[in-house]
């Protein structure tokens, strides 16, 4: 099949586009950054806008491994100190010279609290409790309570910004205008025109070497059709999150490239693990006393009623890839031969005859319908899959902002600091966006505690304590050698006992005109210096 | 006359309550804006920190009260996505709706009145027949739909048009438009012609029947006995009384083109306050959406204002308290 | 709009103004066309080849088949299938049933509720008349896109939701036109006779003023229900007003876009045509409803 296509390149199409001699790239992306405080939040939109204008100490590599960023290495002295050495002769964009003062004042600045910042990544300074002293102009130490492995992925996560520049200004306003938004990065701020663009220029000063584009403008086109329709007919260079149901012809189209890799995130299904689930009943309508999803046969036989090859050809135009591990491969936390489980709907009746619901039962589905690649799509095939081995399965999609509200406190006996979840079966997705497992083990896995931290992500209730014994330990393990194999421990008795229903990895698709060529990230963000033209 | 009109400047003044009470209340009961932008790693101390932060930890009838308090000095808060004042953020994107919306406007009255005249003055025509149809059909069709089949023959199979955005603006007056160039223009035409479809079809059936009954009132008959040319009867004296009407109800579903903006603006990604509505809707941007409706319903509210106070020096009849029909 | 406030006068019988309707060829199409669809949509559970809501009938492996196709188990879908294996033509019966109900439904409680709130204001005039209007005029003066766009972010999904957010932009159409036909009619005589029979004020309303009323409302109720359908194929569209597993017309056609750049057009197009045609049928009995029942438009 071919793609409806401007019949003929008119003048009218040359008009929509910059004319100059200047190298720019377009790209149109589904979010809009929504600062340019770097500080500000910690999504992805913001961040691959900001990226371009800031850097962190620590850069990651397109595997989401950590490489030297503004740091130029970095090591533990002992058990609680890590020594990071900067880069020498970097410049901000306004020509000042770059050194630890502009470190320190961004963590103090961080530390001190971004007033209204709905997201702010500050709290990667108290994992660990943090402190940070000045050694020399080029050299940091950072300090923890205890040991702690993850200090280098945490600075990631952290953008440095000009003391100079950003002292005393409000957050947010002045960042947006220009006035603090003044990095180190391989582009300087040049227009944010919220809901319309934002636009960075080249830095003919960047460290890291030659910068290819000399403008780069970002456009936010949020439906997904408009965003393909925006680089058919030539709007836009490049988009993110191509409709996948166009990937095929996209792909065979000659007009067009499409850049592919496996994300870090993955989608599963996390069964509510409470005495009583209110959206599990038997086939008359009361609720189950025990609840089924406690018996980890049931868990399989969901896990097997899944087709999940059917969802990948199916649903997601190919881009997914089916799993049973927590973190894709090449991340920290791998675990080789935890293959995703297969099409075996025979299998899973038996499983449920064998624990004692060969009649099935009811059950409701919640997911989100705009948070996740084809979300509700995924919630409908999962429901057909489970209703065809005798669990009659309602898929009840809803908007993320009424979603995530009800998953993780939405039950009426949640109290002030202490969030009781009400799905009984729901979708979400977790990334594992420092390229390492222990914050996805921990996360995830990890028996439920709000004073810790630990299982802020577990939403079912799950809790093995031969988990947590080594979760807890992972977080104190600084030799790597050591810290990979007890999370793999982990990982592996979680999966095993189905703590949770792994679906599959997401694939994040690039989708840009012939002639371009873009060397994609695990972490979803969509960077300029990773384009380049080819022709 | 000036009793009339305290009462009503203090009628507007309860209805604006009011009005902040059901909005502000009735957007505090979705979700948690918390858990949107908190990333996963995020735990209960960092989400309790965020949550103080925004002033979410106190109760609803205080945060209410905190922003009444700022409402009274202007101040309706800041975005929790952009951390700018929410009132600064619709005004730097309400020039690119309004410039749809008059755009809009203008295409339906010049498209409109032509055809209208043209099926008002020879109603049994074939062509006439067809403007009529063509007025339902403009009248039914689901604006949204309309956008869609727009983008997708236009721009994405003949590749004349520009599927996304506005274009080159020029600045007047410290306000940006886009309708002063080329390619503005370009990128405006789709989504203003998709927004003026409904008006386009009520300015037909508006201006034919407005024919229909002046040409064959006196005066038309007395000017066409005059030996006056019919050209010069039309432009000027059908013309004159059919615009009134046509005027009158135009200015009172202007506003509706306005919200209707909210649905072509999400289709088209035009950066005005619609999409911004969308968008802030999506994130649950709590002072947003306040401050975006607080400031319809004020607008809305010293309209209906004004047209009264209008009416009541224009007819003195409405101030003894019959509201007219 | 205001096109519809002004009093008819009604003239003729019953059979005279049905005969006077049938007269224009389009009216009795759009008549035809509207009530064909309505028994499609309400017949959908007897007629529809497949049930769409029962997710065992839906088979993923299905999915995109273009018409006439086959399925594995030897059914034909003859519109195709859409993106979850939903066989289209099923899909889109139950689809116009869920927009009929919505437009029906929705029509018809505005219409009780605003007329009323109508008959109370016309009939016991002063502050109570005063009060409503004023009501009615703040609830006119406001986009009813956007009342109801907010009224379903506050409620979230469902058919309930949406028919209560319809009818409260709605209610007050009907309110506004009653009472000025109430006021019209209780200034006659026979309302003057019937009070001084002492017929009770119910009695008058109900047995009198209202039945005077009823062919405003059926042009009014008309015009509304079209918008009513557009209304909500709009809200569904912007990802509010439905459950995306029972989709309306406006769903279907919302979720079909996404196809349509890869030549799928069944998915959306076909309900997309179906939308059109009730909705321009129905606008088409309206006016004619118009023309009929009021001689001075």
């Amino acid at each position: 099949m071919k793609f409806w296509k401007p019949g003929l390149l008119c003048a009218a199409v040359m008009l929509a586009m910059p004319v100059a001699a200047q190298e720019v790239l377009t790209i149109g992306v589904r979010s809009e950054a929504s600062s340019l405080d770097p500080h500000w939040t910690q999504l992805s939109a913001d961040v691959q806008v900001q990226e371009h204008i800031f850097e962190k100490l620590v850069a990651l590599d397109s595997a989401s491994q950590p490489i030297p960023g503004l740091a130029a290495s970095w090591q533990p002295l002992d058990d609680t100190t890590w020594e990071f050495k900067l880069r020498e002769g970097v410049q901000w964009h306004d020509g000042e010279a770059f050194n630890a003062d502009d470190v320190i004042f961004t963590f103090d600045r961080l530390r001190g609290g971004i007033s209204g910042a709905p997201a702010s990544p500050a709290f990667q300074l108290e994992k660990g409790s943090k402190q940070w002293t000045k050694v020399d102009d080029y050299t940091i130490h950072i300090t923890t309570d205890g040991p702690y492995p993850t200090v280098a992925e945490d600075l990631a996560m952290l953008p440095i910004v000009a003391e100079h520049a950003a002292r005393g200004v409000t957050e947010s306003v002045d960042f947006n205008s220009g006035q603090a938004a003044i990095g180190t990065g391989p582009f300087l701020f040049e227009e944010y025109s919220p809901g319309n663009r934002v636009t960075v220029k080249k830095n003919p000063n960047w460290w890291g070497g030659e910068v290819e584009w000399d403008q780069v403008v970002f456009r936010p086109i949020t439906q997904d059709a408009s965003r393909l329709a925006a680089l058919l007919n030539g709007d836009v260079d490049m988009i993110d999150y191509p409709p996948t149901i166009d990937l095929p012809q996209l792909q065979e189209d000659p007009d067009f490239t499409v850049s592919t890799i496996s994300s870090d995130r993955l989608i599963y299904l996390m069964p509510g693990y409470k005495h009583v689930e209110r959206f599990i009943t038997d086939n008359d309508g009361n609720v189950m006393v025990p609840n089924p999803m406690r018996d980890w046969r049931v868990r399989k036989a969901l896990s097997l009623a899944v087709n999940r090859e059917a969802i990948r050809d199916r649903v997601m135009g190919g881009a997914s890839l089916p799993a049973k591990n927590i973190v894709p491969p090449g991340f920290f936390g791998y675990v080789e031969g935890l293959e995703a489980d297969p099409y075996d709907p025979e299998q899973a009746q038996a499983l449920l005859n064998e624990a004692g619901y060969g009649d099935g039962f009811r059950i409701t589905l919640h997911g989100p319908n705009d948070r996740y690649i084809n979300d509700a799509r995924i919630l409908e095939a999962v429901a057909q899959m489970w209703s065809r081995v005798g669990i009659t399965t309602e898929v009840d999609a809803m908007p993320r902002n009424i979603f995530f509200s009800r998953l993780i406190r939405g039950d009426e006996l949640s109290m002030p600091g202490f969030d009781v979840p009400e799905f009984s079966m729901s979708m979400t997705g977790w990334g594992t966006v420092a390229g390492e497992a222990t914050y996805t083990v921990s996360g995830t896995l990890e028996t439920y505690n709000a004073a810790t931290g630990g299982g802020n992500g577990n939403f079912g209730r799950y809790s093995n304590p031969e988990i947590d014994a080594r979760s807890v330990l992972a977080k104190r393990t600084i030799d790597p050698e050591t810290r990979l194999a007890i999370l793999q421990e982990a990982i592996t008795i979680g999966m095993e006992d189905y703590a949770y229903i792994p679906i599959h990895f997401q694939v994040n698709n690039w989708a840009m005109k012939a002639g371009l060529e873009h060397q994609p990230r695990t972490n979803e963000r969509t960077l300029a210096t990773e384009v380049s033209r080819v022709d | 006359m000036a009793e009339f009109i305290i009462k009503r400047v203090l009628q507007a003044l309860l209805v604006l309550l009011v009005m902040t009470v059901l909005v502000f209340f009735g957007v505090n009961v979705i979700g948690n804006p918390v858990y949107i932008f908190a990333s996963s790693e995020c735990d209960q101390a960092c989400l309790t920190k965020i949550i103080a932060d925004l002033g979410l930890d106190r109760p609803v009838w205080e945060q209410y009260l905190v922003f009444l308090g700022n409402l009274l000095q202007g101040d309706l808060g800041n975005s929790f996505t952009h951390g700018i004042p929410a009132l600064s953020l619709i005004f730097e994107r309400l020039p690119a709706t309004l410039e749809l919306a008059f755009a809009a406007l203008v295409l339906a009255l010049v498209i409109g009145l032509p055809l209208g005249m043209r099926a008002g003055l020879k109603p049994e025509a074939f062509s006439s027949r067809c403007i009529m149809a063509f007025s339902m059909i403009g009248f039914s069709l689901p604006v949204f739909w309309i956008g869609l089949i727009m983008i997708l023959v236009f721009s994405v199979q003949l590749g004349w048009m520009p599927s996304i955005g506005r274009g080159d603006t020029v600045e007047v007056f410290g306000t940006e438009f886009s309708f002063l160039t080329l390619n503005g223009l370009h990128h405006l035409a789709m989504p203003a012609f998709t927004l003026s479809l409904i008006m386009m079809a009520m300015v037909i059936r508006l201006t034919r029947a407005g024919m229909r009954e002046v040409l064959f009132a006196d005066y038309i008959k007395f000017a066409r006995a005059n030996g006056i040319r019919e050209r010069r009867i039309l432009s000027a004296h059908v013309m004159k009384n059919i615009l009134i009407p046509i005027v009158t109800v135009l200015g009172m579903e202007f506003g509706g083109v306005i919200a209707f903006a909210v649905v072509v603006e999400s289709i088209f990604s035009w950066p005005g306050v619609g999409k911004m509505l969308i968008d802030a809707i999506g994130v649950l941007d709590r002072p947003l959406i306040v401050a975006y409706l607080i400031f319809v319903v004020f607008m809305f509210v010293i309209l209906n204002l004004l047209v009264d106070i209008l009416y009541s020096i224009l007819d003195p009849r409405v101030r003894l308290g019959d509201s007219p029909t | 709009m205001s096109l519809t406030s002004s009093v008819p006068i009604v003239a003729g019988s019953p059979r005279d103004l049905a005969k006077r309707f049938m007269s224009v060829p389009s009216a009795v199409i759009a008549l035809a066309v509207f009530l064909g669809f309505c028994l499609l949509g309400f017949g959908a559970p007897l007629i529809a080849p497949q049930n769409p809501y029962d997710l065992r009938q839906v088979d993923i492996l299905d999915s995109l088949l273009p018409p006439g196709s086959q399925s594995f188990t030897g059914m034909t879908y003859w519109l195709g299938t859409d993106g979850q294996g939903r066989d289209m033509l099923s899909a889109m019966l139950y689809g116009i049933r869920i927009s009929l109900i919505v437009g029906l439904l929705s029509g018809f409680l505005a219409l009780i509720f605003g007329t009323m709130v109508g008959l109370v204001a016309a009939y016991r005039r002063g502050w109570v008349d005063t009060l409503l209007m004023r009501i009615v005029d703040l609830q006119l003066s406001f986009p009813t896109i956007l009342v109801a766009l907010i009224l379903l972010v506050i409620l979230g999904r469902g058919v309930d939701k949406i028919i209560f957010a319809l009818v409260v932009v709605q209610w007050a159409y009907f309110a506004r036109t009653v009472r000025g036909v109430a006021l019209v009619e209780g200034a006659r005589e026979y309302v003057d006779a019937a009070r001084g029979l002492r017929l009770g004020g119910l009695r008058i309303l109900l047995g009198h003023i209202l039945p005077n009323c009823l062919p405003t409302m059926l042009v009014v109720a008309t015009m509304q229900m079209a918008m009513a359908i557009s209304l909500e194929a709009t809200l569904s569209f912007l990802g509010l007003g439905l459950p995306p597993t029972r989709p309306s017309l406006g769903l279907l056609i919302a979720n079909g876009f996404d196809y349509l750049q890869s030549g799928r057009y069944w998915i959306s197009v076909l309900p997309g045509l179906v939308l059109l045609a009730i909705i321009i049928s129905a606008n088409v009995l309206g006016d004619r409803l118009r023309d009929v029942l009021n001689p001075r438009l």
